[in-house]
């Protein structure tokens, strides 16, 4: 515990987001955040080495003895059985993980820097610039996302894609989606920040507005990034999925799509053939559900109303590190006593 | 915001007459102000965000270039194609389009279909009232599981049955719509063939409820109308497995938000006032904190609106429910992106409207939405 009354003196190692919440973590929530760790390493793994794991190619019809032949139950050439296409399902399923891992990373990396820009001028700046995203963020955020997702991929690629234009056109698709999502917390931590004491002071020594921005007020509006950045990753992937089972995914030629492949299985199970439909859904439901626990058990632990009973006790010692800067309050350089006038002065206006 | 209307009438506090009140004082009493205000302003609201959305889709669906060339490019030759862009207009510049397209949504005229020709209005016509039955039914499903599942979790609070509740919430979003209708297909119409595989009815009883005179296109209402029980036990069975599909997803999420709220009403005052009185926990969850705790579900309702949407596009395409979002696959399919823009649209127009109709009711139902 005398560890978490002195935050400065803390590790490297457990000050990384999710080691530190593992750490905070109690019980079962501990155990609900191992599990989603647990299930997203495997699924990483699957994803990037899935040229060693899969038996055969994603796109492969045939072997050296031959044809795999169409629906054939699971056996041991193919331990799931091959699709109605007469591809293998276990070979999909694996090179499947690995595009919805290029698709996801491409989507959020896309969808924060746009929308953490955008967030940060429009709620540093203000204006009547913030006015119209605000507007244009919210309608965006009200509108069904699959459907959104679908008139993108039409614009991107028209509806027919190849390999990296298909993997493009879905992340951006998703990315489009979700840049509202970053552009309202980073807003609303900007415009929180902004009237905050050391930012004044940077004015004051006459630091640049960018330099200010980049350096005083992203910095310190970054903390509830890792709840929304796995939340979204799940959603990614569902969305990903939702696109291909519509239609609008990566060709099966150009790379291995869950969503593709629930599609074409979806005659084969009215006829009984379940192996088809069955491994590429558990594929998306574990992959999302690992990434889900994650993000659920951090999002937990930020919010002291919901952690364990005895976690609050035990952890309470730590809170001031999820606060706006870390370390706690004390380190926002002259901010102390200024602070204070600052907002009696502010209270006095309000009277 | 208030500034943009002004109904005096209907304000319960008139302005003060005395000019040198302050104006924060003044305003606050405006804004405190009545129910109506806060309807008019939020109606107007609507007005910018259908137009955003309109306007996105527009131009996103036009930067691919034109949709017959989309829709017909494969069957006909360069000159027929130029004809059909010339008689439709696409050949004109982008925002002459775009202001004529505006003038006829404002009318209510949201095109035609290229493929098959028919106008976007009649689609929804025939194919909304499935979609609105179907997200009936899954509301209802959602309903009946999330919340008493949500109180349970919350009672249950960091043991082992909550850790169940919560994983069986997150397993519901976890899991594709299409792949929970697949999975439910294959447990209960193939291997224990108990339910119907797909579609809203048999044949036999849409054949039935075709000679209705007034048909409502609600097949449920229909089947009533027939009077015949094998339509209605025909009818409900159909619609059972896209609405635990559909239902499911929904109830996962009002699971979790019940769970949220349910603990946080239980640590307020009057709970403890309540507990210190020796009223059981159990009462406690069942009486005094659920009902508040309800309030912010029907604020999200109106962001599940959405979800629900969305997942009824999949829905449909998976049970071949002949709605809205199984003929959107279908123009998807077709590469007919006149219909695709129609239905988008009418969509976003549709969530617009039921996110104001569940603002209003959050409105009427706590007054401190009433910002």
């Amino acid at each position: 515990m005398s560890v978490e009354l002195k935050p400065r003196k803390q590790s490297v190692i457990s000050r990384l987001p999710v080691l530190h919440q593992l750490r905070q973590s109690v019980g079962l929530q501990r155990g609900m955040l191992v599990a989603g760790l647990v299930i997203t390493t495997v699924y990483v793994i699957c994803a990037v080495f899935a040229q060693w794991i899969a038996p055969y190619g994603f796109a492969q019809l045939r072997d050296a003895s031959g044809p795999f032949g169409s629906q054939q139950p699971p056996s041991p050439a193919h331990i799931w059985g091959t699709t109605v296409g007469g591809y293998d399902v276990f070979s999909r399923v694996i090179w499947g993980a690995q595009t919805a891992l290029e698709v996801m990373i491409v989507a959020i990396i896309f969808s924060i820097f746009i929308g953490v820009f955008l967030g940060l001028v429009s709620g540093y700046l203000g204006g009547w610039l913030d006015r119209v995203l605000v507007v244009v963020a919210d309608a965006i955020y009200a509108f069904p996302s699959l459907l959104l997702a679908i008139v993108m991929s039409i614009v991107i690629s028209g509806g027919q894609s190849s390999l990296y234009g298909g993997i493009l056109a879905a992340a951006i698709s998703i990315t489009v989606v979700y840049i509202p999502q970053y552009f309202r917390v980073i807003r609303s931590e900007a415009v929180r920040i902004k009237s905050e004491a050391f930012v004044e002071s940077a004015m004051v020594i006459g630091a640049s507005t960018p330099r200010i921005m980049f350096r005083h007020v992203l910095r310190n509006s970054t903390r509830t990034l890792p709840l929304i950045f796995t939340l979204n990753a799940s959603e990614a992937v569902l969305t990903l999925a939702g696109l291909g089972f519509l239609g609008f995914g990566i060709e099966p030629t150009a790379a291995a799509e869950w969503g593709y492949d629930l599609n074409k299985s979806l005659s084969d199970v009215t006829s009984g053939i379940w192996w088809t439909a069955i491994f590429p859904g558990i594929a998306i439901v574990l992959s999302v559900l690992g990434v889900t626990l994650v993000g659920e058990s951090l999002n937990d632990l930020a919010d002291p109303r919901l952690r364990g009973r005895r976690a609050v006790a035990a952890a309470s010692g730590s809170v001031a590190l999820t606060s706006v800067v870390p370390g706690g309050p004390l380190e926002a350089g002259p901010g102390g006593l200024a602070g204070l006038e600052d907002t009696e002065g502010e209270a006095d206006r309000d009277r | 915001m208030t500034t943009l209307v002004d109904t005096p009438g209907s304000l319960p506090n008139e302005p003060p007459e005395n000019a040198a009140e302050s104006t924060t004082a003044f305003k606050k009493q405006r804004i405190g102000g009545g129910l109506g205000r806060y309807i008019v302003v939020r109606f107007l609201l609507i007005i910018p965000t259908i137009f955003i959305l309109v306007t996105l889709v527009f131009f996103l669906m036009r930067l691919t270039g034109d949709p017959i060339t989309a829709a017909l490019g494969g069957r006909l030759n360069g000159e027929q194609l130029q004809e059909r862009i010339h008689a439709a207009g696409y050949d004109r510049p982008i925002l002459v389009q775009y202001f004529e397209y505006l003038g006829q949504i404002a009318t209510g005229n949201f095109g035609s279909s290229i493929t098959d020709n028919r106008p976007i209005t009649t689609i929804l016509v025939t194919y909304g009232a499935a979609t609105l039955e179907l997200a009936f039914y899954a509301l209802i499903v959602a309903f009946i599981v999330g919340i008493p599942l949500g109180m349970l979790a919350a009672y249950f609070r960091d043991k082992g049955q909550d850790a169940a509740l919560r994983v069986f919430a997150i397993l519901c979003y976890a899991t594709p719509v299409f792949f929970a209708g697949i999975l439910l297909k294959l447990i209960f119409s193939v291997w224990l063939n108990v339910l119907p595989v797909a579609g809203r009815a048999s044949t036999g009883s849409e054949f039935e409820m075709q000679d209705l005179p007034n048909k409502t296109g609600f097949y449920l209402i229909d089947a009533f109308q027939t009077g015949d029980p094998a339509v209605i036990s025909d009818v409900l069975l159909h619609a059972v497995l896209p609405a635990l599909t559909l239902g499911l997803l929904t109830a996962g999420i009002f699971l979790r938000l019940v769970r949220t709220n349910v603990i946080g009403t239980l640590s307020t005052d009057y709970v403890d006032a309540a507990r210190s009185r020796g009223i059981s926990e159990y009462r406690l969850v069942r009486k005094h904190a659920y009902k508040p705790a309800l309030i912010p579900i029907i604020t999200v309702i109106g962001l599940q609106i959405a979800l629900l949407l969305s997942g009824a596009v999949l829905t449909e395409s998976t049970f071949e429910w002949k709605g809205l979002g199984f003929q959107l696959a279908q123009y998807l399919g077709s590469r007919d992106f006149v219909a695709v823009q129609g239905i988008v649209a009418l969509l976003a127009v549709i969530v617009a409207l039921t996110n104001f109709i569940v603002d209003v009711a959050a409105a009427i139902i706590d007054p401190r939405v009433r910002y």
